[in-house]
This record gives C-alpha cells, structure tokens and sequence, in this order.
C-alpha cells in the first residue's frame, strides 16, 4: 500500500535520514520505533508532503506522492495524526471532527455517529471547546478527527506522548480496533514496548538508518532491542 | 454549518449598525448634528471598514500585517484618478461605485502581488514586510507624477457621504461575515488555530491565506477611494505606518476576531481623540492614557467578571432559574 524507496532527507546541512527504505502492506499495522532523534518524525512529515526527500521516491496505492502537496493527500485517503495532539484548540469538539470531513466536501452524520461510538468520551463533550479537553481525549478527538476523512492509511505520530499508561493502553487497543475494522496503520513511537506489541511488522531507527527489521514479536524477543528500549 | 447561534449574533451586528444610522439620520434631519460632528461622520465609516477588514487577516487568519494603509492609498489613488478622469463623462450614481470598485480592484491585485512572496512568512517577519510595503507604495506615490507627487492631487470629487458609507459598510458585513461563516471561514481559522493540523485535513493554506488577504486588501482600497473622495486633496503622506497601526489598535481593541468588537472600536477611536479637544494640550496624552486602561481593563480577570455579570444573557439564566425554582417550590 505505502511504499518508501531510498528517501533522504536534510535539515540544512543535518542529514536527519539517510537512504530509508520500507513498506506498509494492506491491513497491517507497522511501527517505527527509535530513540529521539532517530528520524521517526521527520519520515512521517516527508510522507505526508511537509518536507521533501532529496532521493528516491514514496509510492501510495501505486501513485508517486513524493511531490503531492501535504493538503492533498487525505483526498487520496492518507490520513495524518500530527505529533503532539494537533487539535483545533478554539473550536468545540464537534466543529473539530466537522473540519476532519473538510475533504469529504460534506458532514456525513453517521461518520459522527461512528466516532462518538468509538469514543465515548468525545460524544459527551461534544460542545465543551477542544483546549479544556484532558491529553488522554484530545488524543482520541486527534484520531476521530482523521478518521472523519475515511482514510485507508492512519499514520499516527506518537500517539502516546504525554499520556499515562492507563490511557496509552486505551490508545493502543483502540488502534487494534481501527485495524481490525480494516484501516491500515503506520505507528511512529517512542513507546517500544507497546507499539511492538501490536504490531504486525516493525522498523527500528537509530540516527537515521533502518538498524533492525522484522515482525513485531521477533523485535520483542531481540536482545538488542531488550537492551535498548524494554529496559533488560 | 450556520447554528442559530450564529445567524442571531449575525442580526444583531447588522441590526446595531443599522440603529446607529437611523439614529443619526434622524438627528441630522432634524438639525440636531452640528457641522463638526456631521464632517467626523464619514471617517468613523472609513475606519469601520478598514477595521473590520484587517480584522479578518490579524483575527481570523491570525497573521499580523502593518500594510493596511498601503492597500487603502493605492486603492484611493486608483479611484480618485478614475474620478477626476470621468467626473465630465458620467454620472455620479455610475462614477462613484465604479471608482469604489476600480479602488477595491486594484488594491486586491496588489494584495495578490505582494501577497504571494509575503505570506510565506509568520508572525514579526510578516509584520515588518508589510510595514516595509506600506512605506514603498508611500515612496513611489510621491515621486509619481500622475499622482500629483508629493504636494496631493487635487481635483477629486467630494462624492463620500455617510449615508453612502453606510451602504458600504453593509455590504462589507454581508461579505465578511457571510465568509467567516462559511466552509472557508471555518478553513481560515483552522489554520490559525494549528496550520499542521489544517494542512492534514486537506486545507489548501496557500489558497486560504491568500483570500483572506485580498478580500482585506479590497475592503482597505474601497475604504481609501471613500477616504479620497472626502477631502479636496490626497497626499500619500497620510497613509504613513501611524495609520496602519491605528488600524491595528482598532482591531486589538475590539477583540480580535470579533467583527462586532471592532465596529464599536473603529467608533470610539475615530470620536476620542476629537471628543477630547477640550482639553487641548493634554489631548493625545489623555487619548494614550484611556487606551492604556481600556487595554488593561479589558484583559483583567475581575472585569471578564464582571462583564459576565453584567451581560443580559446571564441575567436570563439567572431569572429562568429563580423561576424555575419557584415553580418547584
């Protein structure tokens, strides 16, 4: 489905990640993980046309995006989850997920329906303004807002940051869901532990490079990784 | 997308402009308005419309820009000229809108112009290119000749009354407000509120950033072919960067955001400093000293308080409530 050849991608003279390759296949759910600073970022914002790659290319569903403008993409059904819960802060939790069906020209009510069902939460602060919300729901109103735009690929930056675990817990099982229900899912993560769990193949990142690669419980059992990210 | 909420709040703005303007219609037909007073009617109009105009780039776009009155003197100029060229030819009903639009035209196209390279940038960058612009459009009028160069053109037709003006007005609110309630609207202060996040529901920011700033820039050239078509002599001196920042304080003032916010503003700010000639010397002291509190008061936790308080929709709650309870007791 997401297919990145041999990007590389500079800050300035910061050569931030070098010659990456990977692939998201249909139904899957594939986590990048690495420490900060590896790249993980960086690879999501050039997919989603926010940076450019100086090499290769990126393929979705057979189409090069790698010159697509960002706003373009959620028309192709790629949706992005930005980094540090980018909701509209100054609007209601209603006008929020009205602004994810932006691309589909109109609201669509039981898409609504849909996302209240899958979070509970936003259904009953639906007119409480975004910015009172609490980390754990503006992350969930961050995902129903993507989910708006009926996407085929969810690429979420971090869902975890700044939640406690209980919550990323939470975040995570509703991820499983999302896939099960036939989204596909590319994860970026600092939370290893978790993201590896759940998912069907991970890359891990170390300053830039691709350094391990495989299915998510060979990455679990790896002893690199243990000693790494899951703490022995 | 409009709630009921919205269209009501809509009426009310149109509905306190239009009050305002009977009123004073009323006491202007009955004498009641001396000279002075009837001569301050026109730029109080002028400046509800520059106001409001910057209101949708620096409130709703939430980009800073300083070069407001570069817009309205290029869009002054365009108009005059087209007057004073066809003042024989036609008539004023035909001249006078067409040398409105012609003004709004040519300010947009510039506004495209400089838009363009511009609003690549954020924030005090933005700010100070356009400020930069404002003082380039000043230069270059000055040294034109077709512009009467630095001592004015002259010759212009005093067209602009406030009736006329108020006409204006109305058909800016109907535009503006009609655009900040629409899909695009929405799209404008989404990327205000987070432009990554704008971006990832497919907002077009370019586009979006660039039709907020024209359709300002058109309003701001209307409001100069008004302001030109005041006074018997333009000089490009007066659009200096004072007056851009007036347009700013207009808008601060008001809340930014809030149309109806900067109206009011636009008034007060236009009557103060000439309500306060009494007191002569001490005038634009005293103008600078009731804007410092009106900022200050209006930011301070106790009077959002009491603001509440006093606003009738609480009032509402409030007796609803005793009502219901007595009905229950």
């Amino acid at each position: 489905m997401l297919q990145v050849n041999n990007i590389n991608v500079y800050y300035g003279k910061i050569h931030a990640v070098k010659d990456i390759s990977f692939h998201v296949d249909s139904g899957e759910i594939v986590s990048l993980i690495g420490a900060n600073g590896a790249g993980k970022s960086t690879i999501i914002h050039t997919i989603s046309g926010l940076l450019r790659s100086k090499t290769g290319n990126i393929q979705f569903l057979g189409k090069d995006i790698s010159k697509t403008e960002a706003h373009k993409l959620v028309y192709q059904g790629l949706a992005h989850v930005p980094e540090g819960r980018r909701i509209f802060l100054e609007m209601t939790v209603m006008e929020n997920l009205e602004m994810g069906a932006y691309s589909q020209g109109k609201v669509n009510t039981n898409d609504i329906a849909d996302v209240f069902e899958r979070f509970p939460r936003l259904k009953e602060r639906q007119k409480q303004i975004a910015g009172t919300l609490s980390g754990g729901e503006q992350q969930m109103l961050a995902i129903g807002r993507a989910l708006m735009s009926h996407p085929k690929l969810l690429m979420l930056d971090e869902p975890s940051m700044g939640l406690a675990p209980l919550l990323v817990e939470q975040i995570f099982h509703i991820i499983q869901e999302l896939n099960q229900a036939g989204t596909t899912v590319l994860l970026v993560e600092q939370n290893a532990e978790m993201a590896l769990q759940i998912a069907n193949r991970a890359y891990v990142l170390e300053s830039g490079h691709v350094v391990l690669s495989g299915t998510g419980k060979e990455l679990m059992e790896s002893d690199r990784i243990r000693k790494a990210y899951l703490g022995g | 997308m409009q709630s009921k909420k919205t269209v009501v709040s809509k009426m009310i703005t149109y509905g306190m402009v239009i009050l305002a303007f009977v009123i004073v219609f009323a006491l202007d037909q009955s004498g009641l308005i001396s000279r002075h007073m009837r001569s301050m009617l026109v730029p109080i109009g002028i400046n509800i419309i520059l106001a409001v105009s910057l209101n949708l780039t620096v409130g709703f776009l939430g980009e800073l820009t300083l070069g407001h009155a570069g817009f309205m003197s290029v869009g002054a100029y365009a108009g005059c000229l087209f007057s004073i060229y066809t003042a024989d030819l036609l008539p004023l009903a035909a001249r006078f809108p067409l040398a409105m639009l012609l003004g709004g035209i040519v300010a947009a196209v510039f506004g495209i112009i400089i838009g363009v390279p511009v609003l690549r940038l954020k924030g005090d960058y933005l700010a100070i290119v356009t400020l930069a612009f404002g003082e380039i459009i000043r230069s270059v009028i000055i040294n034109l000749n077709f512009t009467g160069g630095a001592s004015g053109l002259k010759g212009t037709p005093q067209d602009s009354t406030y009736p006329i003006t108020f006409v204006v007005i109305l058909i800016m609110l109907f535009v503006i407000m009609n655009l900040v309630e629409s899909k695009h609207g929405r799209a404008i202060t989404a990327i205000r509120d987070n432009r990554i996040a704008a971006e990832a529901c497919g907002i077009n920011i370019t586009y979006y950033k660039l039709l907020a700033f024209v359709v300002a820039a058109f309003f701001a050239g209307v409001a100069g072919v008004l302001f030109g078509h005041n006074y018997s002599i333009l000089t490009a001196g007066t659009f200096d960067y004072n007056m851009s920042i007036e347009i700013l304080v207009m808008v601060v003032l008001g809340g930014m955001g809030s149309i109806r916010g900067s109206i009011i503003a636009a008034t007060v700010i236009t009557i103060l400093p000439e309500a306060l000639r009494f007191l002569e010397d001490y005038r634009m002291l005293i103008y600078a000293v009731v804007l410092i509190i009106v900022m200050i008061v209006n930011a301070s936790p106790r009077f959002t308080g009491m603001r509440d308080f006093l606003s009738p929709k609480t009032w509402i709650a409030i007796l609803t409530k005793k009502n219901n309870g007595k009905e229950a007791a």
